[in-house]
């Protein structure tokens, strides 16, 4: 380690490595005038209009249950009688009987409004494993008021989404963390 | 088939209810009055960013006290103290995300993709290490990355490898960071992430999680996490760990794609740690005492000028031919990579169901027929996508025949050591051989000895 070893060799190591340093530099400097300036942070959300209730959300996210859970847009919603997201296809009466509920941990729960013949249903999202069978049910033969939408007080927000890798529909994006729900709108 | 019969009934008469809506016409609403309000879906919002300027300021701090011990203190004691405090912090407790290592990504995406901006912790967690080693060299692989940390735990018994396979080997990391620099580039995966051996770990018990909901006083976030289900991610993590007992830090020296690029900014280290700072005495009890094989022996002394000047000729003339080749070779491994991808894959499968009958309907090209895109805007994407990965792939295997020229350059170039010193570029500064030098306990020794007599 004593000055006269400052060779050809380690010169030319040195301008190697300085080279290498510079393109990191540069590089970084891209891509902090590219956009890390407007301090924008992501976290990972659901596009609903996306979305194909695969399921795989309930068997992919590293959290168990998964940090995806589904929501209800009431202002979206039919307050259907005979709601197909919450009564099984093959329900024989409809009541809100376990063995009519279509939802696996009978998450939805249903209340009649003031008006007859109009029901409220409501998810309990303790209970919800974002299975996505009810936003089914919803999407095909109701108004789609039901949906899924990665729950940022448990989103762990991995830098790779393990679900995301996995949805088929690529329905999983980077949304700002300021901005961080892709709601459903109403019908106006 | 009783049962099924009156869902069947409403399933039909609902049909042509539901071909509408699919058109955009009108819903079914209910009518339930004014003064009905209807009841607002609760937004909880992502932990806010002071949370991640503290993880940037434990990295600061971490890198500063791994920085200390190694050039500084000069003790191999409290070095694996703070790796364990690390493994404890950034591993269990903050659950292994986001690190340096995988921050390599999105710092690429930030450069490829337009919609992608950095975020500033993000870089933070990039840079740090990177301006430490410029300077000091890899303290940071010390003992502030817990990948490296759990690795350290687990070594029982370190043999040595054989140098031309530590050689090779060590090429690994320059293939494994092009491919996560092409793949993260084109916004296709995210794979020192996917295929991250040790967060597992970190995942198996989320401690960091239990914490939070007791101080919170809300439910633990439902017994363990998920990964157990994935048995692949599992075996790999248990294969590398046993791997890892008997080669040292195997993950760092032959994987981490983090470190290559730690390997050559460490060389520029003005401050890098030696095996002593005073004079060797070449009594070779180092030898044995690097895990990694960062450790250089005296050069022996009897060469061929004249063939090592040959060999050195022919292998400078045989560089552009390799990074021919690599760019070749990457220009055509790019169509196959780009399959990765998942728009290109979609395309391909919607392609092929429109061409062979036979060929049944995914999840995904399910999804893409419900989605309002046209095939043509589809096959236009993943061409466009296929391009860059060709483009990409022949700048990446260019790339990677510079990195073997480089090394076959390195390795004939005939260089005089007098004595053991450190090999700049692998030395983790992880301070062992500091226990093995009598000069180092010579030179602790004079220290206590005012006080001790």
């Amino acid at each position: 380690m004593s000055e006269e070893k400052t060779s050809r060799r380690s010169l030319l190591a040195s301008a190697g490595a300085w080279g290498v340093g510079a393109m990191v530099g540069a590089g970084t400097f891209v891509a902090l005038a590219r956009g890390a300036l407007r301090r924008r942070n992501w976290v990972w959300q659901i596009d609903p209009a996306k979305c194909t209730r695969c399921g795989n959300c309930a068997t992919h996210c590293v959290l168990s249950p998964s940090a995806v859970k589904c929501i209800q847009s009431h202002v979206r919603c039919g307050y259907c009688e005979r709601c197909f997201a919450f009564f099984a296809p093959e329900a024989e009466e409809f009541t809100s009987a376990a063995e009519n509920q279509l939802c696996p941990t009978g998450a939805i729960s249903r209340r009649p409004t003031h008006k007859l013949p109009y029901y409220r249903y409501n998810v309990d999202e303790a209970l919800c494993i974002g299975c996505g069978l009810c936003v089914e049910g919803c999407e095909r033969f109701g108004n789609g008021s039901l949906y899924l939408q990665v729950r940022h007080d448990r989103c762990l927000n991995c830098n790779e989404c393990a679900i995301a890798a996995a949805c088929p529909a690529d329905a999983f994006v980077r949304v700002p963390a300021d901005r961080p729900y892709l709601f459903k709108k109403g019908y106006a | 088939m009783r049962r099924l019969l009156p869902a069947a009934l409403i399933l039909a008469l609902l049909a042509p209810l539901a071909a509408a809506q699919e058109e955009g016409g009108p819903r079914y609403t209910p009518e339930l009055g004014p003064d009905y309000t209807f009841p607002q879906p609760s937004a909880p919002q992502p932990k806010g960013t002071s949370h991640e300027i503290f993880d940037v300021l434990m990295l600061f701090l971490f890198l500063v006290l791994a920085t200390v011990l190694a050039l500084k203190v000069r003790r191999r004691r409290w070095l694996p103290v703070l790796a364990l405090l690390a493994l404890f912090y950034f591993g269990f407790w903050r659950g292994g995300c986001v690190c340096p290592v995988g921050s390599v990504q999105n710092v690429t995406m930030g450069l490829g993709a337009i919609a992608y901006a950095v975020p500033l912790v993000v870089l933070a967690f990039f840079l740090l290490p990177l301006v430490f080693t410029v300077f000091f060299g890899r303290t940071f692989c010390a003992s502030v990355c817990p990948l490296g940390a759990v690795q350290d735990v687990v070594l029982l018994k370190p043999v040595r490898v054989p140098l031309w396979l530590e050689h090779g080997l060590g090429l690994l990391v320059w293939v494994y960071l092009a491919a996560a620099v092409l793949l993260a580039a084109t916004g296709s995966a995210y794979i020192i992430c996917r295929y991250d051996p040790f967060v597992t770990l970190f995942r198996l018990a989320p401690i960091g999680k239990w914490a939070e909901s007791l101080v919170r006083g809300a439910e633990p976030p439902g017994g363990t996490l998920a990964v157990a289900a994935r048995v692949d991610l599992l075996l790999l993590t248990g294969a590398l760990l046993v791997l890892c007992a008997f080669v040292g830090r195997a993950y760092c020296r032959f994987l981490c794609p983090y470190g290559a690029v730690l390997r050559v900014l460490s060389l520029l280290s003005k401050w890098h740690v030696t095996i002593t700072p005073d004079e060797c005495i070449q009594c070779r009890l180092c030898e044995d005492a690097c895990p990694f094989g960062a450790i250089r022996k005296p050069s022996s002394g009897k060469t061929n000028r004249a063939a090592g000047r040959r060999r050195l000729i022919a292998l400078i003339a045989l560089l552009p031919v390799l990074i021919g080749a690599g760019a070749v070779g990457g220009y055509f491994a790019g169509r196959p990579l780009s399959n990765l991808n998942h728009t290109v894959r979609l395309a391909e499968q919607v392609r092929l169901e429109e061409t062979d009958p036979a060929a049944g309907p995914t999840d995904a090209s399910d999804a893409f027929r419900k989605s309002s895109q046209t095939r043509q805007e589809l096959y236009a994407e993943a061409l466009d996508l296929r391009g860059t990965f060709v483009v990409g792939g022949a700048i990446a295997g260019g790339f990677l025949g510079l990195v073997v020229g480089l090394k076959l350059i390195s390795l004939s170039v005939y260089r005089t050591r007098e004595d053991y010193v450190v090999d700049r570029a692998k030395c983790l500064s992880c301070g062992r051989c500091f226990e093995f030098c009598p000069i180092e306990k010579k030179r602790r020794g004079k220290l206590p000895a005012a006080s001790a007599g």
